[in-house]
């Protein structure tokens, strides 16, 4: 095995300790140095769909200005993604690409539902969309509104902000099955939107 | 003689959309489409088909294309819509005519006034009510504002999937100005539920005058600004002229409306030919393209804003006062002041808005100018307080068919540009 | 233009009800509205498109199961469904609607893919969500519900879909 190159050598620390060193470093726990690079480097996937993706776009644009966030990139591949903004109401025919985007995800990852479609169902309470994205992947905040605001979906993303921070850093999703409140969509003649789900 | 007439002998050719075979739309199922990847491929056949989307950034929100490619070349192309699906037509006879607003606001989501407008003109229509000319002017104000700010969004994202990224941010800085403006009208950024049957929410607030005069002033030099940055740049026009070309004739044949047809040089809006609000009483250019390429679509839009702003001016002026809601008790509730006084008033507010009010049977169209074309509503009414059945005619679901022929035999890196000049909104195409 | 002298002659003839190539015509709301049945429905649409009606805006269906009475001319035998289309004639600056009624155990009807490449989308939407079929379409698939999905949600007998709102205390996170 090679030998790794090392900072001083081991048994010849400089006897003035580390002062010796001509570069300033600082001292902190891993947990806390990966979670606040991952909490301010949190890259979202683009997955705008409906209203709430003009607000979602605005919030980025440079008036709400994203950026002060390092968010401001949203990615168009999942792979490259932490976050993925689910803004808009979640069709059944949408429900499995959505559920493929997700898993495509790198780990670690967070989900915001952005607005009451994408939470709930909204006031579409009806045949086409998924009462709550909740049903199909797993969400940490919820964004209310129709649509959120650029600063309600901003409150949303501090919010996330102080999860992953205080969050295990080695955490995993346990299972591919969704959370939520455990409400399942019972279509007419037995076309649930779990059936409709991807999965793994 | 007006340029339609005028135009009727150098429409074009339409006999490529009219085509049944050997057309440039790939007429596949999905289940074709993944039998497909099983069989393989002929020697020789280095035809591929490629999926895009419906999450992709450029496809504006949750547009699917199936392409046939050869190389870098599209043969025929299939949009696939419907994966924002919501229903709104079903849920849409469920909700009284009150509430109906509410629901198809959140259709093209980003010119909101419009859908509101046509649904409330065909409930008037079927009321056989004429609105108070304050609320008349209102909706024409807010209508052009909303024009204004949907042009501005689609110079933000036709800028965004060219490649020039700083058009975005000026476009979204612009567009937040005449949101702001929006907020303090109706008291939302979007999905405002600011046009209601019989006339508006709301009357405009104190210091409206000032605000849009700011804004009026304030806009010109920076919609100026996207000439500077794009319109005479070699980049920008390359990418865009003579990229989507399409004619009048096969626009006519396809449906297509709006600055799609106006591009190809057919003049009509009907705002102009077919007067609603009060657009007769007004002065406007309607604007046309020569070429119909995607270029042409960005100018038209571009100035339209200009134009809109033009009207915006008059409006300022002409306002008249009155009232801005019909006073029908059976359409009206009371005025907020009076329910604390009146037991009736009372009653009269609380049924207004549970049980709605009733419309008399039978069916109508109305048509409004949508910065996308011609958004239509047509309501069958049962004599009830909701519709029977709700249709909203969404331009882009229409517009959206002359994509394959667009792309057919262009370069991949060229669909992006016609998706985006063809400006779809998905949740009118999905509705 | 053969028709149109065909035409005079029928309109002078005919007195009341009024028709147009052979339709019968009606004002709804000051709006027109013609009558074909579902033979001479290409016809008339053919005929109406050679008099200046360029475009056709909208192709759309109501189902009428549970409210069966409406405004019909006399002569025309409601149906479950009707299909609606409209045209509009940029020269004259006028609109007409075509209602065509459509039974319920033979739900078919003519494309008009031929006379207006258009409606294309629109008549797959509406086979998407009533189950009329248009005969001669080049793809009469869905086009807004997943291929798979079972029955026509625009309907009458086909439910809204609502799901009681149900309200749940949120298990702790780990």
């Amino acid at each position: 095995m090679a030998k790794l190159p090392l900072i001083g050598e081991v048994g010849r620390v400089p006897e003035e300790g580390l002062a010796g060193l001509d570069h300033n470093f600082l001292t902190a726990r891993i947990e806390e140095v990966v979670n606040w690079s991952r909490a301010r480097s949190c890259w979202p996937a683009t997955f705008g769909l409906a209203c709430c993706a003009i607000e979602m776009m605005a919030a980025g644009g440079a008036h709400y200005d994203l950026a002060r966030y390092g968010m401001e990139v949203f990615r168009a591949s999942p792979r490259q993604a932490d976050l993925m903004i689910v803004a808009g109401r979640v069709s059944q025919k949408m429900a499995p690409v959505l559920r493929q985007i997700y898993d495509q995800m790198a780990e670690p990852k967070w989900v915001i539902s952005m607005g009451v479609c994408a939470s709930s169902g909204g006031m579409f309470n009806n045949y086409a969309i998924v009462q709550g994205v909740d049903q199909i992947v797993p969400v940490d905040v919820y964004a209310p509104g129709c649509p959120p605001g650029p600063e309600t979906l901003m409150h949303a993303i501090v919010t996330l902000h102080g999860l992953i921070e205080n969050g295990e850093i080695t955490r995993r999703r346990d299972s591919s099955e969704a959370g939520g409140a455990g409400i399942m969509v019972e279509q007419r003649d037995g076309q649930t939107a779990s059936k409709m789900v991807i999965t793994k | 003689m007006t340029a339609v007439e005028a135009i009727g002998s150098s429409l074009g050719d339409d006999s490529a959309v009219r085509r049944r075979d050997d057309s440039p739309v790939l007429r596949m199922s999905e289940t074709e489409a993944a039998a497909l990847g099983d069989v393989p491929a002929e020697h020789g056949d280095t035809r591929m088909l490629v999926n895009m989307g419906p999450q992709h950034p450029s496809t504006h929100g949750v547009l699917r294309l199936m392409l046939e490619m050869e190389a870098e070349t599209v043969l025929r192309s299939k949009p696939v819509v419907g994966y924002l699906h919501t229903g709104m037509e079903k849920t849409g006879e469920t909700l009284t005519y009150l509430q109906g607003a509410t629901n198809v606001t959140r259709m093209d989501y980003a010119s909101p006034l419009f859908n509101e407008l046509a649904f409330s003109m065909a409930v008037e229509t079927l009321l056989e009510i004429d609105v108070p000319e304050r609320a008349v002017w209102i909706r024409m104000l807010m209508s052009e504002l909303n024009r204004i700010s949907s042009h501005l969004l689609f110079q933000a994202t036709n800028g965004l999937d060219m490649g020039a990224v700083s058009a975005m941010i000026y476009g979204w800085r612009l567009r937040e100005d005449t949101l702001r403006l929006f907020e303090k009208i109706t008291g939302l950024r979007m999905n405002h539920n600011y046009i209601r049957p019989g006339g508006v929410a709301a009357d405009l607030p104190d210091g409206w005058r000032d605000d849009l005069l700011r804004l009026t002033d304030a806009l010109p030099d920076k919609v100026d600004e996207f000439d500077t940055l794009l319109t005479g740049q070699p980049i920008w026009r390359e990418r865009l002229q003579g990229v989507g070309i399409v004619n009048a004739a096969e626009c006519l044949a396809l449906g297509l409306t709006g600055p799609l047809l106006r591009s190809t040089g057919y003049d009509w809006d009907l705002r102009r030919d077919m007067p609603y609000l009060a657009y007769d009483e007004v002065e406007f250019d309607v604007l046309v393209g020569t070429y119909g390429d995607c270029f042409d679509r960005y100018a038209i839009r571009l100035n339209e804003i200009r134009e809109s702003l033009h009207l915006v001016r008059q409006i300022l002026d002409k306002m008249p006062g009155g009232d801005y809601r019909i006073q029908d008790k059976k359409v009206t509730p009371p005025p907020r002041a009076r329910i604390d006084q009146s037991m009736e008033a009372l009653i009269h507010h609380f049924k207004i808005f549970t049980e709605g009010f009733k419309v008399p049977e039978g069916e109508a169209y109305a048509a409004v100018e949508s910065p996308r074309g011609e958004l239509g509503c047509y309501i069958v009414s049962d004599g009830g307080p909701k519709p029977y059945r709700l249709h909203m005619r969404g331009p882009s679901f229409v517009n959206l068919q002359v994509l394959p022929h667009m792309m057919a035999n262009t370069l991949l890196a060229d669909t992006v540009a016609i998706i985006s000049s063809v400006d779809p909104i998905m949740g009118e195409v999905d509705r | 233009m053969t028709d149109e002298s065909s035409d005079e002659e029928e309109q002078a003839e005919a007195t009341a009800p009024e028709s147009v190539h052979g339709a019968p015509v009606t004002s709804s709301r000051g709006q027109k509205v013609l009558h074909p049945d579902r033979d001479s429905y290409v016809e008339v649409v053919g005929a109406l498109r050679a008099d200046g009606y360029v475009m056709c805006v909208d192709v759309t269906a109501v189902d009428y199961l549970l409210d069966p009475a409406r405004d019909l001319p006399p002569g025309v035998e409601p149906q479950r469904f009707e299909v609606v289309t409209s045209l509009i004639n940029h020269a004259e600056r006028s609109r007409v609607r075509i209602r065509v009624q459509v039974p319920d155990d033979d739900p078919v009807l003519p494309t008009l893919f031929d006379e207006y490449p258009g409606t294309e989308a629109m008549e797959r939407e509406t086979y998407d969500m009533f189950g009329i079929v248009f005969d001669g379409h080049p793809d009469m698939s869905r086009i807004l519900m997943p291929e798979d999905w079972e029955g026509h949600p625009l309907r009458k007998d086909y439910g809204v879909g609502t799901v009681p709102v149900q309200f749940k205390a949120p298990e702790a996170r780990t």
